[in-house]
């Protein structure tokens, strides 16, 4: 795991998600701003998984359990694939609420993820 | 982007807020779900007895996955499913996170009740409620689809 990397992503899907609430609690229904971030933070998520996968052979190993690390990433990568075919099912504004919904979730996930790759057992 | 020409799916009981509340479960079930896999799968790894918490978060989870899909799935049967999973989980926080003040040696564990879910933000204890407040209200809709159908036969 690569900290700038990290602060990117939280970053990204903390305004993303306050993006997407606001516009969806203003009766935007999604659209391609809406659901490009969503799939912005879902191409940060794959970039974070490959980081996962290489970091220990170049000496960055995770402080923490790899496998609860690896669940928390695997469900992250789950929830905007899940967003988005909602959001393509249901064009309502609900449903670019529930994009936000899923970022912010995200923001939780990959700060804990971070927890657990350099702060647990350290 | 065109709209879609054909009609999503409707249900009775997935409208407004009550789609938020739909994903708030998803979320929950699938984090419950997942720390539940990785308590246990690292007390097997240990050759260690598993500890009845983590075997009561596994149970919870999937109560929470029957709870998520009962409250899109439209029909009497699947209200009465959600019903019955909202209220194990109201029961379920309120027991486990009582025991695990009164009797930690049992439940003074990372499990998804655990002091009624702190580690989960306290959602487990207010999601239940939530979901009650919306299946009763609800209610008065699914009634009057039963009467428009009725009418119609």
């Amino acid at each position: 795991m690569i900290e700038w990397l990290t602060i990117v992503q939280v970053a990204v899907a903390v305004a993303g998600g306050i993006l997407c609430l606001a516009l969806g609690f203003a009766g935007r229904k999604p659209n391609d701003y809406t659901l490009g971030v969503v799939a912005l933070v879902e191409v940060l998520l794959v970039a974070q998984l490959i980081s996962a996968i290489v970091s220990p052979f170049v000496g960055n190993t995770p402080s923490g359990d790899p496998l609860e690390f690896y669940t928390y990433l695997i469900s992250a990568l789950l929830l905007p694939a899940a967003g988005v075919f909602w959001a393509l099912v249901e064009r309502t504004r609900w449903s670019t609420v529930i994009l936000g919904v899923v970022c912010l979730a995200i923001a939780v996930m990959v700060y804990r993820m971070n927890v657990i790759w350099f702060v647990q057992g350290a | 982007m065109p709209e879609l020409t054909a009609p999503a799916p409707r249900s009775t009981r997935s409208k407004g807020v009550g789609r938020l509340l739909v994903v708030v479960y998803g979320i929950l079930a699938l984090g419950a779900t997942g720390r539940s896999f990785v308590q246990i799968a690292h007390s097997l790894e240990d050759a260690q007895q598993v500890p009845l918490a983590f075997w009561l978060s596994a149970l919870a989870s999937v109560v929470y996955i029957v709870a998520t899909i009962a409250l899109v799935a439209p029909g009497r049967i699947w209200y009465r499913i959600a019903w019955i999973t909202i209220t194990f989980e109201l029961v379920g926080v309120l027991v486990v996170g009582t025991l695990s003040l009164t009797h930690p040696e049992l439940f003074a564990r990372p499990s998804v009740w655990s002091w009624y879910g702190n580690g989960y933000l306290f959602i487990p204890l207010f999601l239940p409620v939530l979901g009650m407040i919306w299946l009763r209200s609800r209610r008065r809709n699914l009634d009057a689809a039963d009467r428009d159908a009725s009418a119609a036969a």
